[in-house]
């Protein structure tokens, strides 16, 4: 019954800061590289940068492309298998003792041993992208999931028990309902992790990528491109982040409402 | 010989490891009744609950269901707990439409159909389209109760209900049920450690006792309906909300 401001209204107020502080960051680099201390071309001033990405730009956007397909592909991948385990690790105990120490034992095999190995096996095509993208977003999303279908408040479960309702069907109306805030925290964590990941498997071997245009470049010591391309990433994965944002305010309006209500 | 209660316990007895939670309790609720359990908190009240709704077996006891033994398939109870457990991601029309739907067996339209008719009956109409978190928690206490009595089951388990209430709302809530029961008279079956919500709700109220006994006390509230305020200005509700205060308290050192 109370009146609920939508955050829309809020959000050009909310982006002053986090613009501020990018600026004044900018501005910092941009005049440390001017004054030289580490010559121009080992840290070249933000604004070359920019201007050197400008003129690449042709170039820089066909590598761009490719790692956005890898990117989106592997985290579609990711977030299928994601699921299906999780509703196993749900459904069964067993499976939750034994899976579960694997799967964060495989988190501790380093990107850098991953990459060249997924390209070993896979060859040199876009399979390899997406399996070490899906491998690294994985673990977050399984972990999200889990841990909110363990959020799930326990009368619900018990009255849902006592109407009669089958694992299925609590499963369906109260786990995994429970369950999605957590799976949004786990996909943003995942995200962050997916363009790093498409870009090593390209270092790894690739005939085009952000990770390739990032080797040429800094194969014949262009620092300018290489951080132009490191721009570029950058601004993709928070294009990506706030894009679960959108997707979750779409999903479960609810949840961002009864916090702001507190109930 | 009138017709057997609705529901009998009898003898019902259990343990968590080595803790005796109910020894020896029985009791029965007729139907159409409204009958009442006061007890300390922990006195075993929710485990009977428990019982009765099939989360939980008993080690020993019988429930019997119309005078026949509970049979493993029977479902006949409509459990409220204490905290509305209503979904966030429903609607109040789809949280009591769920009732109607897991319990009931209906289908999705029907359900709807069903949690309309209910919500209209309780004065909830205006409050369908809203999310459970835009309402009061008095609100939200009768919202709960429509999602129990969709589930078209025979009696109502009601587990403290207005317990987490404030003093104001809890009194207007309890005199809402009043009305609506002398309308509906379901068989209930009401958890409660507030007497004077035993008195103003109840046909009969049973006085549990400390762990692990059964049954201290049982008493009929005889009390003309439909009733209001005015009733506990009787000498008898004062009367009788006394001597369920000693009974209550009876047994307790302190």
């Amino acid at each position: 019954m109370r009146a609920t401001t939508t955050d829309h209204l809020r959000a050009p107020g909310r982006l002053i800061p986090p613009l501020a502080l990018l600026v004044l960051l900018g501005a910092v680099w941009e005049l440390y590289a001017r004054s030289g201390a580490l010559g121009r071309d080992v840290l070249p001033p933000l604004s070359r940068v920019i201007t050197a990405g400008w003129d690449d730009r042709a170039s820089l956007w066909q590598n761009t492309l490719p790692t956005v397909g890898e990117v989106l592909i592997g985290f579609a991948v990711s977030l299928a298998f994601a699921f299906a385990v999780s509703v196993v690790l749900d459904a069964s105990g067993l499976a939750r003792r034994s899976l579960m120490p694997v799967l964060i034992g495989s988190q501790t095999v380093p990107l850098v041993v991953l990459a060249p190995l997924v390209v070993i096996w896979f060859g040199f095509g876009f399979t390899p992208k997406i399996i070490l993208v899906a491998l690294v977003t994985f673990f977050p999303i399984v972990v999200g999931l889990v841990d909110g279908y363990a959020s799930s408040e326990r009368d619900a479960i018990t009255l849902m028990r006592t109407m009669g309702a089958s694992w299925p069907s609590i499963f369906l109306h109260v786990r995994l309902p429970s369950a999605l805030p957590g799976f949004f925290t786990g996909l943003r964590i995942a995200i962050t992790y997916a363009v790093v990941a498409a870009i090593f498997a390209e270092y790894a071997g690739a005939e085009s990528g952000l990770g390739v245009y990032i080797q040429g470049a800094s194969n014949s010591f262009r620092t300018d491109l290489v951080l132009a391309a490191v721009l570029v990433s950058a601004i993709l994965t928070l294009a990506l982040y706030a894009a679960t944002f959108l997707v979750q305010r779409l999903v479960i309006p609810w949840y961002a409402e009864s916090r702001r209500i507190g109930a | 010989m009138t017709a057997p209660p609705a529901i009998g316990v009898d003898g019902l007895a259990k343990s968590f490891g080595p803790l005796p939670v109910l020894d020896g309790l029985s009791l029965h609720v007729d139907r159409g009744e409204f009958v009442s359990i006061l007890g300390p908190s922990g006195c075993g009240k929710s485990t009977l609950f428990s019982i009765l709704t099939g989360i939980e077996s008993a080690d020993a006891g019988a429930l019997l269901l119309d005078g026949r033994p509970l049979a493993a398939t029977d479902r006949p109870f409509a459990w409220m707990p204490q905290r509305d457990v209503l979904f966030p991601w429903r609607t109040v029309e789809q949280n009591v439409a769920l009732g109607a739907e897991i319990a009931g067996g209906l289908g999705r339209g029907a359900a709807r159909e069903r949690a309309r008719e209910l919500l209209a009956g309780f004065g909830l109409d205006a409050f369908r389209a809203m999310r459970p978190y835009q309402l009061s928690g008095g609100m939200r206490q009768r919202v709960a109760l429509a999602r129990t009595v969709a589930q078209g089951r025979d009696i109502l388990l009601l587990d403290e209900p207005f317990g987490a209430l404030d003093a104001l709302t809890r009194t207007e809530l309890q005199l809402w049920l009043e009305r609506i029961w002398e309308r509906e008279r379901w068989t209930v079956l009401l958890i409660t450690h507030d007497v004077r919500e035993a008195v103003l709700l109840s046909d009969r109220v049973y006085v549990m006792a400390p762990r692990p006994q059964g049954i201290a006390l049982e008493r009929g509230i005889p009390l003309p309906r439909p009733r209001t305020l005015d009733s506990l200005r009787a000498a008898e509700a004062a009367e009788l909300e006394h001597e369920l205060l000693v009974a209550l308290h009876a047994g307790r050192t302190a």
